[in-house]
């Protein structure tokens, strides 16, 4: 019994320590990033391959969310004869909720993933040690400059993932199945208030600094052997999202 | 000169290295040789901090590096230049770009003059128009000729060698070990290699070093080595599977 509860206090211990490496790598992100030099070039680099890279994946799950949310929004309301509330139903659900959750998962699965593997790559290589011996700090050079791409590109690409869901749903409501369009934007006009889009707003900008938070670290981290890559890319993937769902909810209960 | 003293290495609780003691000799080039496993490569990694140990120390010109924080040790590292294993060169830059990284980061030169010094590196590691290619794009032995030029451009006193002909067909072993000598020769700076390609290391080597069981089991100038009577000094020259030495 007592090995048993030694073991729980082991873990409890590692788990800790884990969570605690975890800050501290955030917090020598941010550190790192107001040292000079500054890394303007890499910085718009990594903008490149989280923002415009994504930006298709983004826009297309962001056409076809808005479509099915017409879809779903127009057969729901129809039993209340309520048709005419579809633009304010879909623009608080995709604003505070799916664009922003949804827009992150995109993100997560087609840049973060990548990015965990690069580090990962790079670890197992010994890139990240060729870094150290030529005086580079590596987190500086890989890191700080990710993080900041994040911040920067999740909430423009979240904006973008509102504003073709909310017209894929106009497709659908408006275009296809008849609801009056000037009660679709006046709807939405009507319900929807600063806060909302702040919300949406706040909520993608932790999400970037989530996804690029843990998948760097996973890279960072991972075992400097082949399977290395592929379990910290996994394991970045998985609480990517699992961290993503929870922040979600702990924010809306939050701005609600 | 640098100096290890009492430098003691534990990974997950089995301790790799139990009381390394050696002195590498300024402008010589020593060779640390040993079985697979036996802790070469995490020795060799101290001697720039990229492993802190967890007792001892490792004095680089008269400075213990242990005790040094980041921005000092960074100031240290400059002196050194480093080969991996697989090179280590980065992947997303051209091999122009990895050899010009080290002095566009830490040097105020000008794009011509980095020019000049990167074409220069390369042509002494007979790269010359190569440097467009990615790592992707060369082969094992290129690879390990940009990362040589890549070590040597910032024209470091101390360069490491981590098995810098592992993975390499004979031929493509010596013509690396030539390239160190005869850059040795112009350069004049203090090598340390890690390898187990005896005895043809032995020809570049002024000095050798044998790492066994966690601890340095002989040390002395190419010649004094070679006339060891140390069991696992003659063990490991005549590679006898019998003997002290455990064998796996």
């Amino acid at each position: 019994m007592s090995s048993f509860i030694g073991q729980i206090g082991r873990y409890a211990i590692l788990q800790t320590a884990a969570l605690g490496q975890t800050f501290l790598f955030l917090l020598s992100a941010f550190v790192w990033a107001c040292r000079p030099p500054t890394r303007f070039r890499l910085i718009v680099h990594h903008i490149r391959t989280i923002g415009v890279e994504s930006l298709s994946v983004v826009i297309l799950s962001g056409v076809f969310t808005g479509m099915v949310m017409g879809l779903q929004g127009y057969y729901s309301l129809r039993k209340f004869n309520a048709e005419n509330f579809l633009g304010s139903a879909v623009a608080l659900g995709i604003l505070r909720e799916l664009g922003p959750v949804l827009s992150a998962f995109m993100v997560t699965g087609r840049t973060g993933s990548a990015m965990a593997a690069e580090l990962a790559s790079m670890k197992v290589t010994e890139q990240i040690d060729a870094l150290y011996s030529m005086a580079i700090n590596p987190i500086q050079y890989l890191v700080s400059p990710r993080v900041i791409a994040g911040l920067i590109s999740m909430p423009l690409l979240t904006a973008i993932f509102d504003v073709v869901a909310i017209y894929g749903a106009y497709v659908v409501g408006v275009q296809l199945l008849g609801v009056s369009s000037g009660s679709y934007f006046a709807g939405m006009e009507l319900s929807v208030v600063f806060k909302d889009v702040l919300s949406g707003f706040l909520k993608s900008v932790s999400f970037g600094l989530i996804i690029t938070w843990i998948c760097c670290y996973k890279g960072f981290n991972a075992q400097p052997m082949a399977t290395g890559v592929g379990q910290a890319t996994t394991e970045s993937v998985v609480l990517c999202f699992v961290m993503i769902l929870v922040w979600n909810y702990f924010m809306t209960s939050v701005m609600l | 000169m640098i100096r290890v003293v009492d430098l003691q290495k534990s990974f997950g609780g089995q301790q790799v290295l139990k009381g390394i003691n050696l002195e590498l000799e300024t402008g010589k080039i020593t060779t640390i040789i040993g079985g697979s496993g036996s802790g070469k490569t995490v020795l060799l990694k101290h001697l720039n901090a990229l492993l802190r140990p967890d007792r001892g120390s490792v004095w680089v010109d008269g400075t213990d590096i242990v005790k040094l924080g980041e921005r000092a040790l960074n100031e240290i590292r400059r002196k050194f230049g480093v080969l991996f294993q697989g090179a280590a060169l980065l992947d997303s830059m051209t091999l122009y770009e990895n050899v010009a990284f080290p002095l566009r980061e830490k040097t105020r030169l000008k794009e011509p003059e980095i020019e000049k010094k990167v074409e220069s590196s390369l042509a002494q590691v007979d790269l010359s128009g190569m440097g467009y290619k990615y790592p992707a794009e060369v082969s094992g032995g290129m690879k390990k000729r940009a990362g040589l030029a890549r070590a040597l451009v910032t024209e470091p006193e101390i360069i490491l060698f981590d098995e810098p002909t592992t993975g390499l067909d004979p031929l493509l072993g010596k013509s690396i070990h030539q390239l160190i000598r005869k850059l040795h020769n112009e350069f004049k700076f203090t090598g340390v290699i890690v390898s187990h390609d005896i005895p043809e290391v032995f020809k570049i080597s002024d000095r050798i070093a044998m790492l066994a069981n966690g601890v340095i089991v002989e040390a002395g100038t190419t010649e004094e080595f070679m006339a060891s009577q140390d069991p696992l000094v003659r063990q490991f020259l005549q590679a006898d599977t019998e003997g002290p030495l455990a064998v796996l």
